[in-house]
């Protein structure tokens, strides 16, 4: 056993010294998919929470934190360094010195102080005032009632005081796209929309509405011999058939797979070998809605998941690209709990459950569905068969994805199925089960249990990662025992790139989102890649 | 012909104002609310307080005839409102997209007809003949194939296997970019016309006028030209009006699969997004140019045959 493992690790050295002997290569154009849906709505990436931005936003724009994804944790960006209070509520950071924005104006706490108002400014509406709200007054600004934001403080050009609201970790909020930095000399506001300004290693060149977004490198990034590429093209496509010719065909560098082609490429040779994997963020669930009786029964909600197959769904009909949950917080989350067991297949057991429960005749419920592979109809159709077995009839209730929302946060289902995020962020994910969190935020399954609300408030409090992990970690056990959701699975994100692509990374929070100042392509790149 | 242009141009008005207030009425029965659609894929967990200020910020907690009264002003002023999504207005992003659909459409058309009206014609001429047969196989084929799936095959065969043209994109606006998603574009109106043009053709083949032609000596070919092309050019005049009028309503499967920077992607992003403002506005305009071409259509028609000015 020794031996294997000093050969596997000598292997893996070999392999990292092979990557490091063949050096990082400057130059050339990457053609990066932006594979989801619509069209990029605006660049003001501030203004937009879509997933399709944040593909412009990792090119353009910097925020204060940024995601690091081979540690796995959000790390800090803007500054070189912080101190932090002993109440762990104030955080001094000391910005970098050497940041200037494609405008040419280098980055001061002016600059975070403008764009975290303006991000919280009421008439602007954006998503990301919920961010800003971890920083002392920020609420009161949110609402109108204040003209500044009292826990932003700038001691000097390049030194920023942030006081937060709790001892959270601010690196969560504040590195998300719709918190990024904006330069503060800036007239007209409405350009940001049109010509982005950033601190990214890119420059926005073009952007043709409904079809790409060009960016070129920018000779000023603050990281040294960065970025290696001279151009990007982010490529707006939709529809997986499409990209699946246009990856094959070369002319797009990466592509983001569903189930059926990620069973088709790892049958390929020269396509199975530059596949990258990871357990994303996402925990596909069907919610219980406690205000329909039958539901509202802890014993039910067991009885459902002790009946339903889900290795047998996710290796048949969502063709292995999953891993089975075993409780709310993924396996990317720093309080997963590895020896945790997902509920076990056994009818025999949610059928007894179920007479305990005094349904042993069954009952029937409906599930609200949109029509997404992955958990969405063709989902509920699969489950039909092995509830029918312990008596349970479900109808599954289709609805287009912009209404499934609607229908779950007004209180308008009896289940739904939905894929949603639980991480990175372990505290945040595990707020939607805290009974004070309303049900049009994400308190979705309407979950109240005071053991939970006890545990979920001590990590609140608690200072050390370890401590509030294994507090977290519990809480997340409670939730899997009381079974306010059938627990599905966890997204199992597949990204196949071409051969001479190199430096993505898995990224755990959105594989498709990728530091492309760390990408680069070798010479095996065609032609128009040169 | 002043008073029947003027009455057709006339006539463009009430259905532009009963279209507006059907989409009007349909949208805002449909479930589903543009903040709701910002956490529709469940990356990101719902806000209250920013669908809040969402629909505060475009009006929509103020009650139905409420908008509707602000809805209709703003139309009779020509303003086609803000999008929700891009915060801009939704005539500047219909005006950004308008020329790609334009060269799609223009493009699916001209092959369609170069294609299609020969074919028709020899067709007709030769009826039985092994080119007829084939002809219209492939236009009942053309006819009845799905669009996404002759896109898929397209760039298949064209761009993975034979390696000819770009699978995908606007590039910097090549003509090599235009030729996948114009061909599959026409490929429907090209079955249609060419059916279209083998029919009219026939029919004036069997008239009276051209067995008199034929008796006093005429030419084949003089018969054809003078006589079979012209009457059956009504038809096919009218049949390429409707079919280009509603190219750019079609396209919106094809912009979509080549992702094309047209009007058809933008409607359907803006229907996904509950965007209402756009989903009203390119609808609007999507109908607005279908009348417009009806019109000329009927103009063109009543140049060519006289009698029409009289129905």
């Amino acid at each position: 056993m020794l031996k294997r493992l000093t050969l596997a690790a000598m292997l893996s050295l070999g392999v990292a010294a092979g990557a490091l002997a063949a050096g990082e290569r400057h130059g050339g154009t990457l053609v990066f998919t932006a594979p989801y849906g619509s069209s990029f709505a605006t660049l003001d990436v501030q203004s937009s929470p879509n997933t399709q931005e944040e593909f412009i936003t990792q090119a353009i724009h910097r925020a204060l934190y940024s995601w690091d994804s081979n540690r796995n944790k959000p790390v800090l960006e803007l500054a070189t360094s912080e101190e932090v209070s002993e109440d762990g509520m104030v955080h001094t950071y000391h910005l970098r010195k050497n940041a200037v924005f494609h405008n040419g104006k280098p980055l001061t706490a002016d600059d975070i102080i403008y764009s975290y108002k303006r991000i919280a400014n009421p008439e602007n509406a954006f998503p990301g005032a919920s961010f800003i709200a971890v920083i002392k007054g920020a609420e009161d600004y949110i609402a109108g009632k204040a003209d500044e934001i009292s826990g932003l403080k700038k001691i000097d050009d390049h030194t920023l005081e942030i006081t937060y609201t709790g001892t959270i970790n601010p690196g969560f909020p504040l590195m998300q796209n719709t918190t990024v930095i904006y330069p503060s000399n800036v007239e007209d506001e409405s350009t940001f929309g049109k010509t982005p300004v950033g601190l990214g290693a890119f420059v926005f060149k073009e952007h043709v509405p409904g079809s790409q977004v060009v960016v070129e490198k920018f000779g000023k990034y603050y990281e040294e011999g960065k970025p290696y590429l001279d151009r990007i093209n982010i490529v707006l496509m939709a529809e997986d058939a499409a990209r699946d010719v246009a990856f094959r065909n070369r002319e797009i560098d990466v592509s983001i797979l569903g189930p059926t082609q990620y069973q088709a490429y790892q049958g390929e040779e020269g396509l199975k070998g530059h596949l990258l994997e990871v357990a994303e963020v996402y925990t596909r669930n069907i919610g219980f809605n406690p205000a329909f009786e039958p539901l509202k029964d802890k014993r039910v909600r067991q009885a459902i998941n002790h009946a339903i197959n889900s290795p047998l769904i996710i290796e048949r009909l969502v063709k292995n690209k999953a891993y089975p949950a075993s409780g709310w917080l993924p396996i990317s989350s720093p309080a997963f709990d590895k020896d945790k067991a997902p509920y076990a297949y056994d009818p025999e057991k949610a059928k007894a459950l179920l007479a305990e429960a005094g349904y042993a005749d069954g009952f029937e419920f409906e599930v609200t569905a949109s029509p997404n592979e992955s958990w969405g109809v063709p989902i509920v159709e699969a489950i039909l068969p092995m509830l029918k077995k312990v008596g349970i009839t479900v109808k599954p209730k289709p609805v287009e994805s912009s209404t499934l929302g609607e229908a779950v946060t007004t209180n308008n289902f009896q289940a739904f199925i939905w894929s949603n995020l639980s991480g990175p962020d372990p505290l945040n994910a595990l707020r939607c089960y805290y009974s004070k969190t309303p049900q049009s935020a994400c308190n979705y399954t309407s979950y109240a249990n005071p053991d939970f609300d006890k545990l979920y408030e001590a990590a609140k409090q608690e200072r050390d990662p370890a401590k509030q992990n294994d507090l977290l970690r519990q809480a997340n056990n409670l939730v899997q025992d009381d079974a306010p959701v059938w627990f599905f699975n966890y997204n199992k994100a597949v990204m196949a790139y071409q051969p001479w692509v190199h430096g993505l990374v898995p990224n755990a929070t959105e594989l498709a989102v990728q530091p492309y100042d760390e990408i680069w392509i070798d010479e095996t790149a065609p032609a128009s890649r040169h | 012909m002043l008073r029947f242009t003027l009455r057709r141009i006339l006539q463009i008005i009430p259905t532009v104002v009963v279209v507006a207030l059907l989409i009007f009425v349909i949208f805002s029965v449909v479930p589903g609310t543009f903040a709701a659609s910002l956490f529709a894929d469940g990356r990101r967990a719902a806000d209250p307080q920013m669908i809040a200020r969402l629909n505060e910020e475009f009006g929509l907690n103020k009650p139905l005839m409420e908008r509707f009264a602000t809805y209709v002003t703003d139309l009779a002023q020509f303003d086609l409102g803000t999008s929700f999504r891009t915060r801009q207005p939704v005539i500047d992003l219909i005006n950004d997209r308008m020329w790609a659909s334009l060269q799609l459409a223009v493009a699916a058309m001209v092959f369609a007809l170069v294609v299609s009206v020969p074919l028709g014609f020899v067709a007709a001429l030769r009826p039985g003949s092994v080119l007829d047969t084939v002809t219209m196989i492939g236009a009942v084929s053309g006819l009845s194939m799905p669009q996404f799936w002759l896109g898929l095959l397209m760039m298949y065969l064209f761009a993975l296997q034979l390696n000819w043209l770009p699978s995908f994109g606007y590039g910097d606006g090549s003509f090599r970019n235009l030729i996948l998603p114009a061909v599959t574009l026409g490929v429907t109106p090209l079955a249609l016309l060419a059916r279209t043009t083998r029919a009219g053709v026939l029919d004036v083949l069997n008239a009276d006028f051209i067995r008199t032609a034929h008796s006093k000596g005429m030419s084949e070919a003089k018969v054809v030209r003078w006589h079979v092309a012209r009457n059956a050019l009504v038809l096919i005049v009218t049949t390429v009006g409707l079919q280009f009028g509603s190219l750019i309503g079609q396209a919106v499967v094809i912009e979509k699969l080549f992702a094309w920077p047209g009007i058809g992607s933008l409607l359907v992003d803006s229907v996904a997004s509950r965007d209402i403002p756009v989903v009203q506005g390119t609808i609007l305009v999507i109908v607005l140019w279908f009348l417009v071409i009806n019109t000329a259509v009927d103009l063109i028609y009543a140049a060519i045959d006289p009698r029409i000015k009289q129905e």
